[in-house]
């Protein structure tokens, strides 16, 4: 964290070079800095938190004018993590572009994947032909993505409040179904798993088994977090109240997710427009009237409850079916399988293509360098994410690449609620607002 | 999501009389595009044959009467809203598109504003909920190469529908929707820096991802992507933007 005052002095010395002007800028001396905070007569002072610190979730820099222990004017910079994933897919096939959607906001990447996916079938017209089991599998991997992205929200929240336990419980519950993921899709993060039209392949053996195992020790794993926050007095007396924007805040500043539902709104999109199926599931939809902090916190611990509920249902309707679209145009002939080095295809599948099928080999390598035509147009399709509304909206100009693809993400639509939640407050209320608007910069900046 | 699912989508009955079916897209949608032979690659000798084959691409074309479903009772409602205002509804919408279950309406960029306050305010519209723009910039579209797509939700009515808006490459200006959806100031910042859409009215239109001083507008199809040649197996992968396109 810098300080600097709004009049500083002398921020840089000026060298005459051959080069040209060589401007010298240091940190300075902290009495000089004082001392000249002192003598002037302007309370005003801006502090520059991040865009490298602990508490601003990644490279999220606050600018906060002061006045004592008050924040006048809070904006934010951001953009430091801007990596041009939308202009990056116009230059790769709809395929590869998961390979890049997932990267958007790393803690949520099912999430992208799914939206981008559904993105795409829809300028396909193939959503009805989308398998069943594919549909089950994505559900089933998206509430264990909401699990693992509340799960890393409430622990560093709690750390950035001084409670290191909570951090420790959150990363070691994220782990458990970080593991999983590992086991179904060979990765930890950036899976790449959810592709146009179906999944890159079947859920492999012991998965579910393993999934059940993680439900039973969540379940015993959840309340923990209930008996050291919920009810801790310190805890509460940092989040309520704080980081407050009511109904008409969230609507004029187009927050969604649970800052919208903690002003009382039930609005979740897997309810109001299903998609993947989320109106045959049971589930609940909880919501707050406290418009601050806590009540984001206890909506998150709710919907954890139910995104369990959710995983167990999955686990229950899952049939054997494949887990591809049928058109062979846009479905890879391949039988990707897990090898000792990563993803990668199945050795037999392989021999079979080179030795007995010259016609699956063409095609495969069409499908693969080339990609498929999508037909002209554009599509939004929108998933309820765990920070709120993520659309995408896709359009194609007809060929094998994405004319252009936008991500609406919710992080940074929702940090734009920063400056209302933290004007008028304290300057440690800035730490707690900003934990529970739970921005992830990867998908801010994109 | 989609309007044809069956809930609550256009057409909940299935009436399938051909008098009562959902609008059926025109060809007259605008080209953005012209491809040339049959399998995009333009270096090298193509010797199938289809070199010749000239298509235009065409975006899908507007719709006819009846749009199908809650589409009309929205167009209706836009159209009286309109008329009321004093505003002729064909000169504020300049086509409206049927594709895909979702339904948008090309705005004339001096109206969107009123559209916008009379979609947001208007008690059978209620489009409280906007997403945000995304820009969209098709060089093949002459006179209206920046396109601004915003997307409204109702929450009250449970509906979504599109705005679509375009500028001249030489004349880049839209009107700001900040005054009507505050959420998008961010969203347009975000268009500008990448497409160098002026939002006029906007309060303060500045680089947000980008840095302040960059030049050019980075998501414009005439910038590039760069990148660099890289060495893998001992053969050089070129750059992505270098590589061979099949569109």
């Amino acid at each position: 964290m810098s300080t600097q005052h709004a009049s500083a002095e002398s921020a840089a010395s000026a060298r005459e070079t051959t080069e040209g002007t060589v401007y010298t800028v240091t940190g300075g001396d902290w009495d000089e800095v004082a001392e000249t905070a002192a003598r002037s007569d302007d309370e005003r002072i801006i502090v520059n938190m991040g865009p490298q610190h602990p508490s601003t979730h990644g490279v999220l820099r606050l600018i906060l004018e002061i006045d004592g222990e008050t924040v006048t004017e809070a904006r934010c910079g951001i953009g430091y993590l801007h990596t041009g994933i939308e202009k990056n897919l116009e230059y790769r096939t709809w395929t590869q572009g998961t390979t890049f959607v997932t990267r958007m906001d790393y803690l949520t990447p099912f999430f992208n994947e799914t939206a981008y996916c559904l993105a795409v079938e829809k300028l396909l017209g193939i959503e009805d032909q989308v398998p069943d089991r594919a549909s089950v599998i994505r559900v089933l991997l998206m509430e264990l993505n909401r699990l693992s992205s509340h799960l890393v929200c409430i622990a560093t929240g709690g750390m950035e409040l001084g409670a290191t336990t909570i951090m420790i419980y959150g990363f070691r519950d994220r782990e458990l179904i970080l593991d999983i993921y590992e086991l179904i899709t060979g990765l930890r993060m950036n899976h790449a798993y959810i592709r146009p039209g179906g999944l890159a392949q079947d859920l492999p053996p012991g998965a579910v088994d393993q999934i059940r195992e993680f439900v039973k020790k969540m379940k015993k794993n959840l309340p923990e977090y209930d008996k050291l926050a919920t009810g801790n007095p310190i805890f509460k007396a940092r989040m309520q109240d704080v980081g407050y924007l009511d109904l008409a805040g969230c609507m004029a500043l187009g927050a969604t997710g649970p800052i919208l539902r903690s002003a009382g709104l039930p609005h979740d999109l897997r309810k109001a427009q299903p998609y993947c199926g989320y109106e045959t599931y049971d589930f609940d939809v909880p919501t707050a009237d406290t418009c601050d902090s806590y009540g984001r916190f206890l909506i998150r611990l709710e919907e954890m409850r139910q995104s369990l509920r959710i995983v167990e249902q999955c686990l229950d309707r899952l049939q054997p079916g494949p887990v591809m679209v049928e058109d062979k145009k846009i479905a890879w002939p391949a039988q990707l399988a897990l090898g000792p080095d990563g993803l990668g295809n199945s050795l037999d599948h392989i021999k079979k293509i080179m030795g007995t099928s010259m016609e699956a080999l063409i095609h495969h390598f069409k499908l693969v360098t080339e990609g498929f035509r999508v037909p002209p147009g554009q599509a939004y399709a929108a998933v309820e994410s765990p920070k709120g509304e993520l659309g995408v909206h896709a359009v194609s100009d007809g060929g094998t690449r994405p004319f252009r693809v936008h991500f609406r993400d919710p992080s940074f639509t929702n940090l734009q609620t920063m400056a209302a939640m933290c004007e008028g407050g304290q300057v440690a209320d800035v730490i707690v607002a900003v934990a529970s608007i739970d921005p992830v910069m990867g998908g801010v900046d994109r | 999501m989609s309007a044809a699912n069956g809930n609550g989508g256009p057409n909940p009955e299935k009436d399938l009389s051909a008098s009562n079916l959902p609008g059926q897209r025109g060809d007259g949608g605008e080209e953005i595009r012209v491809q040339r032979g049959m399998f995009g690659a333009d270096k090298g000798g193509d010797t199938s044959g289809y070199g010749g084959l000239v298509r235009s691409i065409r975006l899908p074309g507007p719709a006819t009467r009846p749009y199908g479903g809650w589409f009309d009772e929205v167009a209706d409602e836009l159209e009286g809203a309109l008329e009321e205002q004093g505003l002729v509804p064909e000169n504020v919408i300049d086509r409206t598109v049927v594709d895909r279950g979702e339904l948008t309406l090309h705005i004339e960029r001096e109206y969107l504003t009123t559209v916008a306050r009379t979609l947001r305010d208007d008690p059978a519209l209620r489009f409280e909920l906007c997403t945000g723009v995304s820009g969209v910039h098709y060089p093949g579209d002459k006179g209206r190469e920046l396109h601004a797509v915003y997307h409204l939700r109702s929450i009250t009515h449970n509906r979504l529908i599109r705005l679509e808006v375009s500028a001249p490459d030489a004349d880049p200006h839209i009107p700001s929707l900040v005054a009507v959806y505050p959420t998008n100031d961010w969203h347009e910042r975000e268009a500008y820096d990448f497409y160098g859409i002026v939002f006029d009215g906007h309060p303060a239109l500045t680089r947000i991802m980008m840095p302040d001083d960059w030049q050019g507008f980075p998501q414009r199809k005439d910038y590039p992507l760069g990148g660099i040649p890289v060495e893998y197996k001992g053969a050089q992968i070129p750059a992505p933007d270098q590589r061979r396109s099949y569109s």
